[in-house]
């Protein structure tokens, strides 16, 4: 009975595959989940930086002020898709904290040289440990953390110009 | 007129596959012999009319007929010729007429060649292969139709996208199709094993110079993609775990693992179950590349035809092949007779191992390649999985794999003995060591994974060689001769990849005309920057001067290029090969008027991992032509006695 069982396995994985798959083509292409660590505190960090002659970062920022906290990584393909976007943030005066997932220093500089540097401050959270307190599963993700160390707002995924408005309100709102 | 002639000859071979289909389901019933002889000459009908479909489709892109849309739409009068011959399946109708037509002249192959298996077998392998096909053909009748008509005719068309405008694409995309193809035939061969519940040593030797075929061409499509995204895309890097490479790479890892279990089951008719649940996977693991691929549905430098309707197209034949042949498994596999068995340590052990060890790569990046998906299914959320997932847990299997792979032919079929194993390996592990000392004099800070990769690779290539020691080389078989040379391939491009990953030496750099810079042993200056254009593109061409030591000094041009149409920027870099290694240019933007940004790569011995995958597929060569020889001389001796 359980060799039955064992040949009807891969009939079992490839349904599931097909479930999964059948959602990815047919499922609204974005969707926003409301997250419940918006009105939390930050969970406690410090990460060091990332690239010489640049800060790290903490989850108290040491100025007191709000700011945009992007967790992206190099050899993340939508990240290059969102720098253009977070260029466009920082233009309209949001400061910028990146935390650079499971990175080597070599290949951030020359994301950061080809796709543009937006960040004020690069944190290197080697080991997805910071990533992962924030509740984030994935590259890129964006939160504003205020002065005094608390989310108020997550955007999961890539920045689209499209989300830029509702971004810089979400800073203003902070401050 | 071309086109519409074009259009019948593929409405007739879908007919034809009908047939086929119908006629295999019915021969397979005893009494009904007779039905089994005109499935042979439907299938070679079949795949001659698919061919001329295809055959209509080039010469309509040979004459740039702009009164075809798919023409229109992906070509344009003043391209080079090579690549309005390679445009005809550069773009989506027409690579998968393509590979309907390749699939229709493998039926056909099949129907002319196969002796060896029974009818009812061969039959039922012909009906399955008319299924398959059958799919394709209603796919492109109804979902890609390459023939359509435009109205009013345009004045010129849209171009081929410039990436795609290198030699590389003339080969690359036929190679893998050819190898999927391969597969496909594997499976059917299989399916119609199942049926007749025939699974035994003549079963797998009809179905392995298929899968060896199948090997051979995915390796070259591989190794190919990879050098092509290396020089094309700019970027310095040889594999990017990109879901489109992911793609051709698990067919691969479930073809190689096929490849040896086919084996046991041809000599030793062993391992029955799972070389049949093995051909299924293969075969789904080129659908599911495929079907990602062609959907759109995972981000990917590849950005192909993104289209919901053509993914579920897909989505439903993948559901009828691989969920039809899953049943069967299940329903049937019970019933086959197990093989015959033997001890752990022996041949056959080191060959479950490495089944064992592929497949759980081949789970890996599967389920690495799926779980953005499913957790965007699960939560919502999107993310992307990088490189350090996949190098983190397939790596460290892989060296494992590797180093089985050099321990494997040196053991003894059924059972061996461990205490004979020292003399055995006394030499590779010596040359292992004196590499691990040489490391650690000179070279101690490397990381994990090349570190391991840099001792293992000359150890298994020594391994590799030693089925050759103490036997006299002229006569020693052919397929013996592929094996060897197969297996020092992977050491070799091993060897390769931990040292381009160890050494490589990467500067991005803003250069004004007369500076120079230093990466690896070189010293590269740059003496200008000039427009320069060809024939459907302007660009800007750096002149920089590389000198090695006191050596000679060469001057590389490296490109930052502007195709005219489509209006597209591409980075063109420009590459000096040495004996021990690679230097690298890519031209950058300019910045602050004067200064241009140059990045540059040293990369010692990076060339080894393209030349191990061309000796990997030259020993699936040698492998195919040995086997061939040996059973035409074992018939030609038939025939005399």
């Amino acid at each position: 009975m359980r060799r039955r069982l064992v040949l009807w396995t891969p009939l079992f994985l490839f349904a599931l595959f097909v479930v999964v798959v059948a959602y990815g083509l047919y499922a609204p292409p974005d969707r926003t989940v409301p997250s419940a660590l918006i009105g939390q505190p930050a969970p406690v960090f410090d990460l060091p930086p990332a690239v010489q002659g640049r800060p790290g970062v903490a989850s108290i920022s040491g100025d007191g002020q709000p700011r945009l906290v992007n967790i992206f990584a190099s050899w993340c393909l939508p990240c290059r898709i969102e720098a253009p976007q977070l260029e466009e943030l920082r233009r309209r005066g949001v400061p910028i904290d990146g935390i650079a997932v499971r990175d080597r220093p070599e290949d951030l500089a020359a994301f950061l040289a080809t796709y543009g540097d937006p960040f004020r401050a690069i944190g290197a959270d080697t080991d997805r440990r910071v990533q992962l307190a924030l509740g984030s599963a994935g590259v890129p993700e964006s939160f504003i953390i205020d002065g005094r160390g608390v989310i108020r707002h997550q955007h999961i995924g890539v920045i689209n110009p499209a989300d830029v408005p509702a971004i810089v309100a979400a800073y203003e709102a902070a401050r | 007129m071309i086109a519409e002639a074009g259009l019948a000859a593929l409405w007739l071979a879908a007919a034809l596959s009908l047939l086929q289909l119908f006629l295999g389901a019915a021969g397979v019933k005893p009494g009904n012999e007779a039905l089994l002889r005109v499935a042979r000459p439907v299938a070679v009908a079949q795949g001659a009319l698919a061919s001329i479909a295809f055959l209509a489709l080039i010469w309509l892109f040979l004459r740039t007929d702009l009164s075809v849309e798919l023409v229109a739409a992906n070509s344009h009068s003043a391209k080079p010729w090579l690549y309005k011959f390679a445009g005809a399946w550069g773009n989506h109708e027409g690579s998968m007429l393509l590979w309907v037509t390749v699939l229709a002249v493998a039926g056909a192959a099949v129907a002319l060649f196969e002796r060896r298996l029974p009818e009812r077998t061969l039959t039922a392998t012909l009906a399955a292969q008319a299924a398959i096909g059958l799919g394709f053909y209603a796919f492109l009748l109804f979902a890609s139709n390459p023939f359509t008509r435009l109205f009013p005719v345009p004045i010129d068309g849209n171009g081929l996208n410039p990436l795609l405008q290198d030699p590389g694409l003339a080969f690359h995309p036929p190679t893998l199709y050819f190898g999927y193809v391969g597969i496909s035939v594997a499976f059917s061969f299989a399916v119609g094993a199942l049926i007749t519940r025939d699974v035994g040593p003549a079963f797998a030797r009809a179905m392995r110079p298929w899968v060896t075929g199948a090997w051979i061409f995915l390796t070259l499509g591989i190794t190919a993609g990879s050098y092509w995204a290396y020089y094309e895309l700019g970027w310095g890097g040889w594999w990017f775990w990109d879901p489109v490479e992911n793609a051709s790479l698990m067919p691969w890892l479930a073809a190689t693992a096929l490849l040896h279990s086919v084996t046991v089951l041809a000599t030793r008719d062993g391992l029955r179950a799972w070389t049949i649940m093995l051909a299924v996977v293969a075969f789904s693991m080129s659908m599911i590349g495929t079907f990602l691929v062609r959907s759109g549905i995972l981000t990917s430098v590849h950005a192909f035809a993104v289209d919901p309707q053509r993914g579920t197209f897909i989505l439903v034949l993948l559901l009828f092949y691989i969920g039809g042949a899953l049943a069967l498994f299940g329903l049937r596999v019970g019933t086959v007779k197990e093989g015959s068995q033997f001890e752990f340590f022996s041949r056959e052990g080191s060959l479950v191992a490495n089944n064992l060890l592929l497949s759980a790569i081949l789970g890996i990046v599967f389920f690495y390649t799926i779980y953005p998906l499913g957790v965007e299914a699960a939560t919502g959320e999107k993310l992307s999985i990088g490189p350090p997932y996949f190098n983190g847990f397939a790596g460290p299997i892989a060296l494992v794999l590797v180093t089985m792979m050099g321990m494997g032919p040196l053991l003894k079929w059924r059972r061996d003995q461990f205490r004979n194993l020292v003399n055995r390996y006394a030499i590779p592990i010596v040359v292992s060591a004196l590499a691990l000392l040489l490391l650690m004099l000179f070279a101690p800070t490397i990381g994990v994974l090349p570190m391991f990769g840099l001792i293992i690779a000359p150890g298994v290539a020594a391994a590799s060689l030693a089925p050759l020691w103490g036997r006299n080389l002229g006569r020693t078989p052919l397929f013996t001769w592929g094996m060897v040379t197969a297996h020092f391939g992977i050491a070799v491009s091993l060897a390769g990849m931990a040292s381009e990953s160890a050494f490589t030496k990467e500067t991005l750099v803003a250069l004004a005309p007369g500076q120079s810079a230093q990466v690896g042993p070189y010293s590269v200056r740059l003496d200008g920057v000039d427009p320069v254009a060809g024939p459907n593109w302007t660009a800007l061409e750096a002149r920089l001067v590389a000198r090695r030591g006191d050596g000679v000094a060469v001057t590389l041009r490296p490109q930052s290029r502007m195709f005219s149409t489509p209006p597209t920027p591409t980075s063109e870099a420009a590459i000096r090969t040495v004996l021990d290694g690679q230097l690298y240019l890519a031209l950058g933007e300019e910045v602050d008027g004067n200064r241009w940004q140059v990045r540059m790569w040293w990369k010692p011995f990076v060339t080894l991992i393209w030349l191990g995958g061309g000796l990997v597929a030259l020993g699936g060569l040698l492998s195919l032509v040995g086997r061939w020889r040996r059973q035409r001389r074992a018939r030609h001796q038939e025939a005399l006695a």
